[in-house]
Protein backbone atom coordinates (compact mmCIF):
# COMPACT_ATOMS: atom_id res chain seq x y z
CA UNK A 1 0.00 0.00 0.00
CA UNK A 2 1.19 3.46 -0.92
CA UNK A 3 1.15 5.93 1.92
CA UNK A 4 1.55 9.56 1.08
CA UNK A 5 2.99 11.42 4.01
CA UNK A 6 2.92 15.13 3.43
CA UNK A 7 4.86 17.37 5.70
CA UNK A 8 5.83 20.93 5.13
CA UNK A 9 8.88 22.60 6.61
CA UNK A 10 7.83 25.57 8.66
CA UNK A 11 11.16 26.68 10.05
CA UNK A 12 10.99 30.45 9.36
CA UNK A 13 14.73 30.90 8.84
CA UNK A 14 14.85 28.06 6.34
CA UNK A 15 11.77 29.42 4.62
CA UNK A 16 13.31 32.89 4.38
CA UNK A 17 16.51 31.40 3.00
CA UNK A 18 14.52 29.57 0.33
CA UNK A 19 12.51 32.67 -0.56
CA UNK A 20 15.71 34.69 -0.97
CA UNK A 21 17.25 31.92 -3.10
CA UNK A 22 14.07 31.76 -5.15
CA UNK A 23 14.11 35.50 -5.77
CA UNK A 24 17.81 35.46 -6.64
CA UNK A 25 17.72 32.61 -9.15
CA UNK A 26 14.26 33.64 -10.32
CA UNK A 27 15.60 37.08 -11.29
CA UNK A 28 18.13 35.34 -13.50
CA UNK A 29 15.44 33.17 -15.12
CA UNK A 30 13.27 36.26 -15.54
CA UNK A 31 16.08 38.15 -17.26
CA UNK A 32 16.63 35.35 -19.78
CA UNK A 33 12.85 34.98 -20.18
CA UNK A 34 12.75 38.69 -21.08
CA UNK A 35 15.16 38.00 -23.93
CA UNK A 36 13.02 35.07 -25.14
CA UNK A 37 9.89 37.21 -25.04
CA UNK A 38 11.47 39.98 -27.15
CA UNK A 39 12.06 37.50 -29.99
CA UNK A 40 8.73 35.73 -29.52
CA UNK A 41 6.81 39.02 -29.51
CA UNK A 42 8.44 40.16 -32.72
CA UNK A 43 8.46 36.89 -34.65
CA UNK A 44 6.26 34.33 -32.91
CA UNK A 45 9.32 32.07 -32.72
CA UNK A 46 10.79 30.52 -29.58
CA UNK A 47 14.52 31.07 -29.88
CA UNK A 48 16.21 27.93 -28.61
CA UNK A 49 19.60 29.56 -29.18
CA UNK A 50 18.90 32.38 -26.72
CA UNK A 51 20.63 30.62 -23.83
CA UNK A 52 23.66 29.72 -25.95
CA UNK A 53 24.02 33.28 -27.24
CA UNK A 54 24.14 34.25 -23.57
CA UNK A 55 26.64 31.43 -22.96
CA UNK A 56 28.90 32.84 -25.66
CA UNK A 57 28.61 36.28 -24.06
CA UNK A 58 29.49 34.84 -20.65
CA UNK A 59 32.63 33.17 -22.02
CA UNK A 60 33.63 36.37 -23.79
CA UNK A 61 33.17 38.23 -20.51
CA UNK A 62 35.20 35.50 -18.79
CA UNK A 63 37.99 35.85 -21.36
CA UNK A 64 38.15 39.63 -20.88
CA UNK A 65 37.95 39.54 -17.08
CA UNK A 66 39.73 36.37 -15.94
CA UNK A 67 41.88 35.90 -19.04
CA UNK A 68 42.99 39.49 -19.63
CA UNK A 69 42.40 40.88 -16.15
CA UNK A 70 39.95 43.61 -17.15
CA UNK A 71 37.31 44.76 -14.64
CA UNK A 72 34.27 42.46 -14.79
CA UNK A 73 31.82 45.32 -15.48
CA UNK A 74 33.85 46.42 -18.52
CA UNK A 75 34.13 42.80 -19.65
CA UNK A 76 30.35 42.28 -19.41
CA UNK A 77 29.56 45.53 -21.27
CA UNK A 78 31.95 44.54 -24.06
CA UNK A 79 30.44 41.03 -24.17
CA UNK A 80 26.96 42.58 -24.45
CA UNK A 81 28.02 44.66 -27.45
CA UNK A 82 29.76 41.74 -29.11
CA UNK A 83 26.85 39.30 -28.74
CA UNK A 84 24.33 41.97 -29.82
CA UNK A 85 26.36 42.63 -32.98
CA UNK A 86 26.72 38.92 -33.59
CA UNK A 87 22.96 38.37 -33.14
CA UNK A 88 22.25 41.17 -35.62
CA UNK A 89 24.55 39.39 -38.08
CA UNK A 90 22.86 36.03 -37.42
CA UNK A 91 19.43 37.57 -38.07
CA UNK A 92 20.63 39.10 -41.34
CA UNK A 93 22.38 36.00 -42.68
CA UNK A 94 20.55 32.90 -41.48
CA UNK A 95 17.16 34.07 -40.19
CA UNK A 96 15.98 36.70 -42.71
CA UNK A 97 16.16 34.43 -45.78
CA UNK A 98 13.36 32.31 -44.28
CA UNK A 99 9.68 33.10 -44.63
CA UNK A 100 8.84 34.85 -41.34
CA UNK A 101 5.28 33.48 -41.29
CA UNK A 102 6.44 29.86 -41.35
CA UNK A 103 7.64 29.25 -37.81
CA UNK A 104 8.76 25.62 -37.80
CA UNK A 105 11.82 26.03 -40.08
CA UNK A 106 12.87 29.05 -38.00
CA UNK A 107 12.62 27.04 -34.77
CA UNK A 108 14.78 24.35 -36.38
CA UNK A 109 17.30 27.03 -37.37
CA UNK A 110 17.48 28.23 -33.76
CA UNK A 111 17.99 24.62 -32.63
CA UNK A 112 20.86 24.35 -35.10
CA UNK A 113 22.30 27.60 -33.76
CA UNK A 114 21.98 26.20 -30.25
CA UNK A 115 24.20 23.24 -31.15
CA UNK A 116 26.62 25.29 -33.22
CA UNK A 117 27.24 27.94 -30.56
CA UNK A 118 27.48 25.32 -27.81
CA UNK A 119 30.12 23.37 -29.77
CA UNK A 120 31.96 26.56 -30.65
CA UNK A 121 32.19 27.49 -26.97
CA UNK A 122 33.32 23.99 -25.97
CA UNK A 123 36.00 23.92 -28.69
CA UNK A 124 37.24 27.46 -28.01
CA UNK A 125 37.28 27.43 -24.22
CA UNK A 126 37.26 23.65 -23.47
CA UNK A 127 34.77 21.98 -21.13
CA UNK A 128 36.93 22.57 -18.02
CA UNK A 129 35.06 24.18 -15.14
CA UNK A 130 35.62 27.91 -14.81
CA UNK A 131 34.22 30.65 -12.62
CA UNK A 132 32.88 34.04 -13.67
CA UNK A 133 33.37 36.81 -11.11
CA UNK A 134 30.27 38.67 -9.93
CA UNK A 135 29.68 42.29 -10.91
CA UNK A 136 28.55 43.02 -7.35
CA UNK A 137 30.51 43.28 -4.09
CA UNK A 138 30.70 40.11 -2.00
CA UNK A 139 29.15 39.83 1.44
CA UNK A 140 25.66 40.12 2.86
CA UNK A 141 23.21 42.97 3.08
CA UNK A 142 21.79 41.13 6.11
CA UNK A 143 21.85 37.63 7.54
CA UNK A 144 19.43 35.85 9.85
CA UNK A 145 20.72 32.41 10.76
CA UNK A 146 20.88 30.36 7.55
CA UNK A 147 19.06 33.06 5.61
CA UNK A 148 21.17 35.77 4.06
CA UNK A 149 20.58 38.37 1.41
CA UNK A 150 23.79 38.86 -0.54
CA UNK A 151 24.72 42.08 -2.31
CA UNK A 152 24.81 40.13 -5.56
CA UNK A 153 21.30 38.79 -4.92
CA UNK A 154 19.99 42.30 -4.29
CA UNK A 155 21.95 43.60 -7.27
CA UNK A 156 20.45 40.94 -9.56
CA UNK A 157 16.94 41.72 -8.41
CA UNK A 158 17.37 45.46 -8.98
CA UNK A 159 19.16 44.96 -12.32
CA UNK A 160 16.37 42.73 -13.67
CA UNK A 161 13.69 45.30 -12.87
CA UNK A 162 15.87 48.06 -14.30
CA UNK A 163 16.12 46.00 -17.51
CA UNK A 164 12.35 45.56 -17.55
CA UNK A 165 11.88 49.32 -17.03
CA UNK A 166 14.33 50.11 -19.82
CA UNK A 167 12.65 47.67 -22.22
CA UNK A 168 9.19 49.05 -21.37
CA UNK A 169 10.34 52.63 -21.97
CA UNK A 170 12.03 51.63 -25.20
CA UNK A 171 8.92 49.85 -26.50
CA UNK A 172 6.43 52.54 -25.49
CA UNK A 173 8.32 55.81 -25.79
CA UNK A 174 10.64 55.49 -28.78
CA UNK A 175 10.18 55.30 -32.52
CA UNK A 176 12.05 52.00 -32.83
CA UNK A 177 9.84 50.70 -30.02
CA UNK A 178 6.72 51.71 -31.96
CA UNK A 179 8.14 49.98 -35.04
CA UNK A 180 8.84 46.87 -32.96
CA UNK A 181 5.29 46.79 -31.58
CA UNK A 182 3.83 47.41 -35.05
CA UNK A 183 5.86 44.56 -36.56
CA UNK A 184 4.78 42.26 -33.70
CA UNK A 185 1.17 43.16 -34.33
CA UNK A 186 0.93 42.99 -38.14
CA UNK A 187 3.96 42.58 -40.42
CA UNK A 188 2.16 43.50 -43.64
CA UNK A 189 0.67 46.69 -42.21
CA UNK A 190 4.04 47.55 -40.70
CA UNK A 191 5.54 47.46 -44.22
CA UNK A 192 2.69 49.59 -45.51
CA UNK A 193 3.41 52.40 -43.05
CA UNK A 194 7.04 52.38 -44.19
CA UNK A 195 8.63 50.37 -41.38
CA UNK A 196 11.65 48.36 -42.50
CA UNK A 197 10.60 45.02 -41.05
CA UNK A 198 13.95 43.26 -41.50
CA UNK A 199 15.89 45.97 -39.70
CA UNK A 200 13.32 46.08 -36.91
CA UNK A 201 13.58 42.33 -36.34
CA UNK A 202 17.36 42.60 -36.49
CA UNK A 203 17.18 45.19 -33.74
CA UNK A 204 15.00 42.76 -31.76
CA UNK A 205 17.60 40.01 -32.10
CA UNK A 206 20.41 42.31 -31.02
CA UNK A 207 18.43 43.59 -28.05
CA UNK A 208 17.44 40.07 -26.98
CA UNK A 209 21.05 38.90 -27.19
CA UNK A 210 22.17 41.88 -25.09
CA UNK A 211 19.51 41.13 -22.47
CA UNK A 212 20.40 37.43 -22.51
CA UNK A 213 24.11 38.09 -22.05
CA UNK A 214 23.41 40.38 -19.10
CA UNK A 215 21.08 37.68 -17.67
CA UNK A 216 23.88 35.11 -17.94
CA UNK A 217 26.44 37.46 -16.41
CA UNK A 218 24.08 37.94 -13.45
CA UNK A 219 23.20 34.29 -12.98
CA UNK A 220 26.40 32.35 -13.64
CA UNK A 221 28.39 33.80 -10.69
CA UNK A 222 25.49 32.66 -8.45
CA UNK A 223 25.70 29.13 -9.85
CA UNK A 224 29.43 29.27 -9.01
CA UNK A 225 30.48 27.12 -11.98
CA UNK A 226 30.89 27.95 -15.63
CA UNK A 227 30.93 25.17 -18.18
CA UNK A 228 29.41 24.94 -21.68
CA UNK A 229 26.19 23.39 -20.32
CA UNK A 230 25.52 26.04 -17.70
CA UNK A 231 22.68 27.69 -19.63
CA UNK A 232 20.76 24.49 -20.42
CA UNK A 233 18.62 24.18 -17.28
CA UNK A 234 18.47 27.98 -17.09
CA UNK A 235 16.91 28.05 -20.56
CA UNK A 236 14.29 25.50 -19.48
CA UNK A 237 13.41 27.59 -16.42
CA UNK A 238 13.37 30.76 -18.53
CA UNK A 239 11.01 29.12 -21.05
CA UNK A 240 8.82 28.02 -18.16
CA UNK A 241 8.87 31.54 -16.71
CA UNK A 242 8.03 33.12 -20.06
CA UNK A 243 5.16 30.67 -20.61
CA UNK A 244 3.89 31.27 -17.09
CA UNK A 245 4.03 35.06 -17.42
CA UNK A 246 2.67 35.15 -20.96
CA UNK A 247 4.97 34.73 -23.94
CA UNK A 248 4.29 38.19 -25.37
CA UNK A 249 4.59 40.18 -22.14
CA UNK A 250 7.97 41.58 -20.96
CA UNK A 251 6.51 42.18 -17.50
CA UNK A 252 5.11 38.64 -17.50
CA UNK A 253 8.54 37.23 -18.41
CA UNK A 254 10.26 38.81 -15.43
CA UNK A 255 7.50 38.01 -12.96
CA UNK A 256 7.06 34.52 -14.43
CA UNK A 257 10.80 33.87 -14.12
CA UNK A 258 10.82 34.98 -10.48
CA UNK A 259 7.77 32.81 -9.76
CA UNK A 260 9.56 29.82 -11.28
CA UNK A 261 12.52 30.52 -9.01
CA UNK A 262 10.21 30.72 -6.01
CA UNK A 263 8.27 27.58 -6.94
CA UNK A 264 11.50 25.70 -7.42
CA UNK A 265 13.20 26.83 -4.24
CA UNK A 266 10.32 27.33 -1.83
CA UNK A 267 7.44 25.07 -2.80
CA UNK A 268 9.39 22.10 -4.05
CA UNK A 269 12.00 22.08 -1.30
CA UNK A 270 9.52 22.69 1.50
CA UNK A 271 7.13 19.88 0.62
CA UNK A 272 8.66 16.64 1.80
CA UNK A 273 7.16 14.16 -0.66
CA UNK A 274 8.77 15.87 -3.66
CA UNK A 275 12.36 14.59 -3.85
CA UNK A 276 14.71 17.50 -4.55
CA UNK A 277 16.00 15.62 -7.62
CA UNK A 278 12.57 16.20 -9.10
CA UNK A 279 12.61 19.94 -8.51
CA UNK A 280 12.92 20.75 -12.21
CA UNK A 281 10.03 18.52 -13.20
CA UNK A 282 7.90 19.59 -10.27
CA UNK A 283 8.39 23.28 -11.09
CA UNK A 284 7.36 22.69 -14.67
CA UNK A 285 4.36 20.67 -13.48
CA UNK A 286 3.12 23.56 -11.36
CA UNK A 287 3.43 25.82 -14.39
CA UNK A 288 1.49 23.40 -16.57
CA UNK A 289 -1.32 23.53 -14.03
CA UNK A 290 -1.39 27.35 -14.25
CA UNK A 291 -1.38 27.24 -18.05
CA UNK A 292 -4.29 24.79 -18.06
CA UNK A 293 -6.35 27.42 -16.29
CA UNK A 294 -4.94 30.43 -18.16
CA UNK A 295 -3.40 29.35 -21.49
CA UNK A 296 -2.13 32.82 -22.43
CA UNK A 297 -0.14 33.04 -19.19
CA UNK A 298 -0.55 35.46 -16.32
CA UNK A 299 0.08 38.67 -18.29
CA UNK A 300 -0.12 37.50 -21.89
CA UNK A 301 -2.68 38.94 -24.27
CA UNK A 302 -5.22 36.39 -25.38
CA UNK A 303 -5.88 36.92 -29.05
CA UNK A 304 -9.49 38.00 -29.20
CA UNK A 305 -10.00 40.21 -32.22
CA UNK A 306 -13.28 41.58 -33.49
CA UNK A 307 -13.77 41.58 -37.21
CA UNK B 1 -5.48 68.24 -69.34
CA UNK B 2 -4.89 67.23 -65.74
CA UNK B 3 -1.56 66.00 -64.45
CA UNK B 4 -0.93 62.24 -64.08
CA UNK B 5 0.14 61.23 -60.57
CA UNK B 6 0.32 57.49 -61.21
CA UNK B 7 0.83 55.96 -64.61
CA UNK B 8 0.76 52.19 -64.88
CA UNK B 9 1.66 50.56 -68.17
CA UNK B 10 1.94 46.97 -69.29
CA UNK B 11 1.83 45.81 -65.66
CA UNK B 12 2.10 42.09 -65.15
CA UNK B 13 2.07 40.32 -61.80
CA UNK B 14 2.28 36.71 -60.73
CA UNK B 15 2.19 34.61 -57.59
CA UNK B 16 4.72 31.94 -58.40
CA UNK B 17 3.62 30.35 -61.65
CA UNK B 18 0.12 31.82 -61.49
CA UNK B 19 -0.07 35.00 -63.54
CA UNK B 20 -2.74 37.34 -62.22
CA UNK B 21 -2.25 40.56 -64.20
CA UNK B 22 -1.72 40.28 -67.94
CA UNK B 23 -0.37 43.70 -68.86
CA UNK B 24 -2.71 46.42 -67.65
CA UNK B 25 -2.52 50.17 -68.33
CA UNK B 26 -4.20 52.94 -66.41
CA UNK B 27 -3.61 56.43 -65.13
CA UNK B 28 -4.63 58.21 -61.93
CA UNK B 29 -4.70 62.00 -62.25
CA UNK B 30 -3.91 64.45 -59.46
CA UNK B 31 -7.01 65.20 -57.37
CA UNK B 32 -9.08 62.40 -58.90
CA UNK B 33 -10.82 59.46 -57.32
CA UNK B 34 -10.15 56.59 -59.70
CA UNK B 35 -12.09 53.41 -59.19
CA UNK B 36 -11.23 49.91 -60.35
CA UNK B 37 -14.23 47.60 -60.47
CA UNK B 38 -14.06 43.88 -60.89
CA UNK B 39 -15.28 40.54 -59.64
CA UNK B 40 -13.46 38.29 -57.19
CA UNK B 41 -10.22 37.06 -58.70
CA UNK B 42 -10.07 39.74 -61.38
CA UNK B 43 -6.78 41.04 -59.98
CA UNK B 44 -7.94 44.15 -58.07
CA UNK B 45 -6.04 43.45 -54.88
CA UNK B 46 -3.00 42.34 -56.85
CA UNK B 47 -3.02 45.66 -58.74
CA UNK B 48 -2.73 47.58 -55.48
CA UNK B 49 -0.17 45.18 -54.04
CA UNK B 50 1.89 45.57 -57.21
CA UNK B 51 1.90 49.36 -56.84
CA UNK B 52 3.21 48.92 -53.26
CA UNK B 53 5.91 46.47 -54.25
CA UNK B 54 4.32 43.53 -52.47
CA UNK B 55 4.19 41.12 -55.42
CA UNK B 56 6.59 40.21 -58.21
CA UNK B 57 5.83 42.43 -61.16
CA UNK B 58 7.05 43.53 -64.55
CA UNK B 59 6.09 46.50 -66.67
CA UNK B 60 6.14 50.11 -65.53
CA UNK B 61 4.70 51.98 -62.56
CA UNK B 62 5.52 55.68 -62.75
CA UNK B 63 4.71 57.76 -59.68
CA UNK B 64 5.22 61.49 -60.14
CA UNK B 65 7.32 60.66 -63.14
CA UNK B 66 9.66 58.30 -61.24
CA UNK B 67 9.80 54.58 -61.97
CA UNK B 68 9.00 52.71 -58.73
CA UNK B 69 8.35 49.18 -59.93
CA UNK B 70 11.43 47.60 -58.37
CA UNK B 71 11.48 49.65 -55.17
CA UNK B 72 10.93 48.18 -51.69
CA UNK B 73 7.57 48.77 -50.02
CA UNK B 74 9.07 50.94 -47.29
CA UNK B 75 10.63 53.24 -49.94
CA UNK B 76 7.41 53.44 -51.97
CA UNK B 77 5.60 54.55 -48.81
CA UNK B 78 8.25 57.26 -48.36
CA UNK B 79 7.49 58.52 -51.86
CA UNK B 80 3.93 59.25 -50.74
CA UNK B 81 1.77 56.22 -51.44
CA UNK B 82 -0.44 55.03 -48.58
CA UNK B 83 -2.31 51.74 -48.81
CA UNK B 84 -5.40 50.71 -46.84
CA UNK B 85 -5.24 46.94 -47.39
CA UNK B 86 -8.17 44.59 -47.63
CA UNK B 87 -9.38 43.50 -44.20
CA UNK B 88 -8.44 46.89 -42.64
CA UNK B 89 -4.81 46.14 -41.81
CA UNK B 90 -4.73 47.94 -38.50
CA UNK B 91 -2.43 46.96 -35.63
CA UNK B 92 -4.89 45.10 -33.37
CA UNK B 93 -2.62 45.08 -30.29
CA UNK B 94 -1.89 48.81 -30.52
CA UNK B 95 -4.12 51.60 -29.25
CA UNK B 96 -5.98 53.91 -31.65
CA UNK B 97 -3.48 56.73 -31.10
CA UNK B 98 -0.49 54.37 -31.45
CA UNK B 99 -1.96 53.14 -34.75
CA UNK B 100 -2.11 56.75 -35.95
CA UNK B 101 1.41 57.44 -34.72
CA UNK B 102 2.63 54.35 -36.58
CA UNK B 103 0.91 55.74 -39.68
CA UNK B 104 3.21 58.76 -39.44
CA UNK B 105 6.30 56.53 -39.20
CA UNK B 106 7.91 57.97 -42.34
CA UNK B 107 7.42 61.59 -41.23
CA UNK B 108 10.06 63.61 -39.42
CA UNK B 109 8.16 66.87 -38.87
CA UNK B 110 6.81 68.19 -35.58
CA UNK B 111 3.13 68.24 -36.53
CA UNK B 112 2.43 64.55 -35.98
CA UNK B 113 0.55 65.07 -32.71
CA UNK B 114 -1.54 67.88 -34.26
CA UNK B 115 -2.40 65.54 -37.13
CA UNK B 116 -3.43 62.78 -34.71
CA UNK B 117 -5.84 65.23 -33.05
CA UNK B 118 -7.09 66.37 -36.45
CA UNK B 119 -7.99 62.85 -37.58
CA UNK B 120 -9.57 62.01 -34.23
CA UNK B 121 -11.81 65.05 -34.83
CA UNK B 122 -12.61 64.08 -38.41
CA UNK B 123 -13.53 60.60 -37.15
CA UNK B 124 -15.09 61.43 -33.76
CA UNK B 125 -15.91 57.78 -33.09
CA UNK B 126 -12.13 57.15 -33.02
CA UNK B 127 -11.66 60.14 -30.73
CA UNK B 128 -13.97 58.51 -28.21
CA UNK B 129 -11.90 55.33 -28.36
CA UNK B 130 -8.42 56.82 -28.59
CA UNK B 131 -6.94 54.68 -25.81
CA UNK B 132 -8.67 51.48 -26.86
CA UNK B 133 -6.84 48.68 -28.67
CA UNK B 134 -7.63 48.67 -32.38
CA UNK B 135 -8.55 44.98 -32.20
CA UNK B 136 -11.49 45.83 -29.94
CA UNK B 137 -13.07 48.25 -32.45
CA UNK B 138 -15.99 47.28 -34.68
CA UNK B 139 -15.40 46.60 -38.37
CA UNK B 140 -16.55 50.07 -39.43
CA UNK B 141 -14.41 51.75 -36.77
CA UNK B 142 -11.39 49.72 -37.81
CA UNK B 143 -11.89 50.74 -41.43
CA UNK B 144 -12.02 54.40 -40.42
CA UNK B 145 -8.90 53.89 -38.31
CA UNK B 146 -7.18 52.29 -41.30
CA UNK B 147 -8.08 55.30 -43.49
CA UNK B 148 -6.97 57.78 -40.83
CA UNK B 149 -3.75 55.85 -40.28
CA UNK B 150 -2.99 55.91 -44.00
CA UNK B 151 -3.67 59.67 -44.11
CA UNK B 152 -1.24 60.17 -41.20
CA UNK B 153 1.67 59.62 -43.59
CA UNK B 154 0.45 62.73 -45.52
CA UNK B 155 0.43 60.74 -48.74
CA UNK B 156 0.04 62.07 -52.26
CA UNK B 157 -1.89 58.97 -53.30
CA UNK B 158 -4.24 56.90 -51.16
CA UNK B 159 -4.93 53.31 -52.23
CA UNK B 160 -8.03 51.63 -50.80
CA UNK B 161 -8.66 47.91 -51.21
CA UNK B 162 -12.39 47.11 -51.00
CA UNK B 163 -13.12 49.46 -48.12
CA UNK B 164 -16.77 48.34 -48.09
CA UNK B 165 -15.94 44.68 -47.47
CA UNK B 166 -17.88 43.19 -44.58
CA UNK B 167 -19.50 46.46 -43.51
CA UNK B 168 -23.20 47.24 -43.07
CA UNK B 169 -24.74 49.34 -45.91
CA UNK B 170 -25.28 52.39 -43.71
CA UNK B 171 -21.62 52.28 -42.57
CA UNK B 172 -20.44 51.90 -46.18
CA UNK B 173 -22.46 54.95 -47.24
CA UNK B 174 -21.00 56.97 -44.36
CA UNK B 175 -17.48 55.79 -45.24
CA UNK B 176 -17.75 56.74 -48.92
CA UNK B 177 -19.17 60.14 -47.90
CA UNK B 178 -16.08 60.66 -45.75
CA UNK B 179 -13.73 59.52 -48.51
CA UNK B 180 -15.37 62.02 -50.90
CA UNK B 181 -14.94 64.72 -48.23
CA UNK B 182 -11.25 63.86 -47.74
CA UNK B 183 -10.82 64.03 -51.50
CA UNK B 184 -12.49 67.45 -51.63
CA UNK B 185 -11.02 68.98 -48.44
CA UNK B 186 -7.47 67.65 -48.64
CA UNK B 187 -7.27 67.37 -52.42
CA UNK B 188 -6.32 63.74 -51.81
CA UNK B 189 -5.89 61.62 -54.91
CA UNK B 190 -7.35 58.15 -54.45
CA UNK B 191 -7.36 54.82 -56.21
CA UNK B 192 -10.18 52.63 -54.89
CA UNK B 193 -10.80 49.04 -55.90
CA UNK B 194 -14.33 47.91 -55.17
CA UNK B 195 -17.02 45.38 -55.86
CA UNK B 196 -19.67 47.76 -54.57
CA UNK B 197 -19.95 49.50 -57.93
CA UNK B 198 -22.89 51.82 -57.21
CA UNK B 199 -21.23 53.64 -54.35
CA UNK B 200 -17.80 53.60 -55.92
CA UNK B 201 -19.05 55.09 -59.19
CA UNK B 202 -20.93 57.76 -57.25
CA UNK B 203 -17.68 59.20 -55.89
CA UNK B 204 -15.43 58.37 -58.84
CA UNK B 205 -13.96 60.79 -61.37
CA UNK B 206 -12.73 57.94 -63.54
CA UNK B 207 -13.38 54.23 -63.54
CA UNK B 208 -11.87 51.03 -64.89
CA UNK B 209 -13.30 47.55 -65.10
CA UNK B 210 -10.78 44.78 -64.50
CA UNK B 211 -11.67 41.38 -65.90
CA UNK B 212 -9.40 38.33 -65.62
CA UNK B 213 -6.27 40.41 -65.29
CA UNK B 214 -6.90 42.89 -68.10
CA UNK B 215 -8.65 46.27 -68.26
CA UNK B 216 -11.90 45.54 -70.07
CA UNK B 217 -13.54 48.98 -70.02
CA UNK B 218 -12.44 52.42 -68.92
CA UNK B 219 -14.06 55.82 -68.85
CA UNK B 220 -16.10 58.40 -66.96
CA UNK B 221 -18.35 56.87 -64.31
CA UNK B 222 -21.42 58.00 -66.28
CA UNK B 223 -20.15 56.14 -69.33
CA UNK B 224 -19.68 52.97 -67.29
CA UNK B 225 -23.06 53.26 -65.59
CA UNK B 226 -24.58 53.59 -69.05
CA UNK B 227 -22.79 50.53 -70.39
CA UNK B 228 -25.17 47.61 -70.68
CA UNK B 229 -22.57 44.94 -69.81
CA UNK B 230 -21.19 46.86 -66.82
CA UNK B 231 -24.68 47.51 -65.54
CA UNK B 232 -25.63 43.89 -65.66
CA UNK B 233 -22.35 42.55 -64.29
CA UNK B 234 -21.58 45.07 -61.54
CA UNK B 235 -24.58 47.29 -60.86
CA UNK B 236 -27.19 44.58 -60.76
CA UNK B 237 -30.00 46.18 -62.77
Amino acid sequence: MFLLAVSIDTDPELLLARVLDGLRFGSGYGALALALVMIYKATGVLNFAQGELALLGIYIAWAFSVGWGWPIIVAVILAIFITATLAAGIERTIIRPFDPSNHLPLVIVTLGLFLAINSFVAVTWTTDLKALPSMFPSGNVFAVGVAHLTWSGLGMFITVFAMLGAVTLLLNRTKIGLAFRAVSSNIESAELVGIKVGQTLQFGWALAAAIGTLAGALLVPELQVLDPNVMLSTLVFAFAGAALGGLDSPKGAVIGGILVGLIRNVVVQSVSFIPSELSVGAAVFVILLVLLVKPSGLFGSSKVVRV
Amino acid sequence: MSEALLHVSDLEAAYGAVKVLHGIDFTVNVGDISVVLGANGAGKTTTLRAICGQVHTSGSIAFHGAEIIHEATADIVRRGIAHVPQGRGTFPELSVTDNLEAGAFVRKDSEINDDIEKWLEIFPVLGERRGQLAGSLSGGEQQMLAVARAMMSRPRLLLLDEPSLGLAPIIIEDLFGRLAAINADEGMTMLIVEQNANLALAVASHAYVLEAGTIAISGEPEVLSGDEAVRRAYLGY
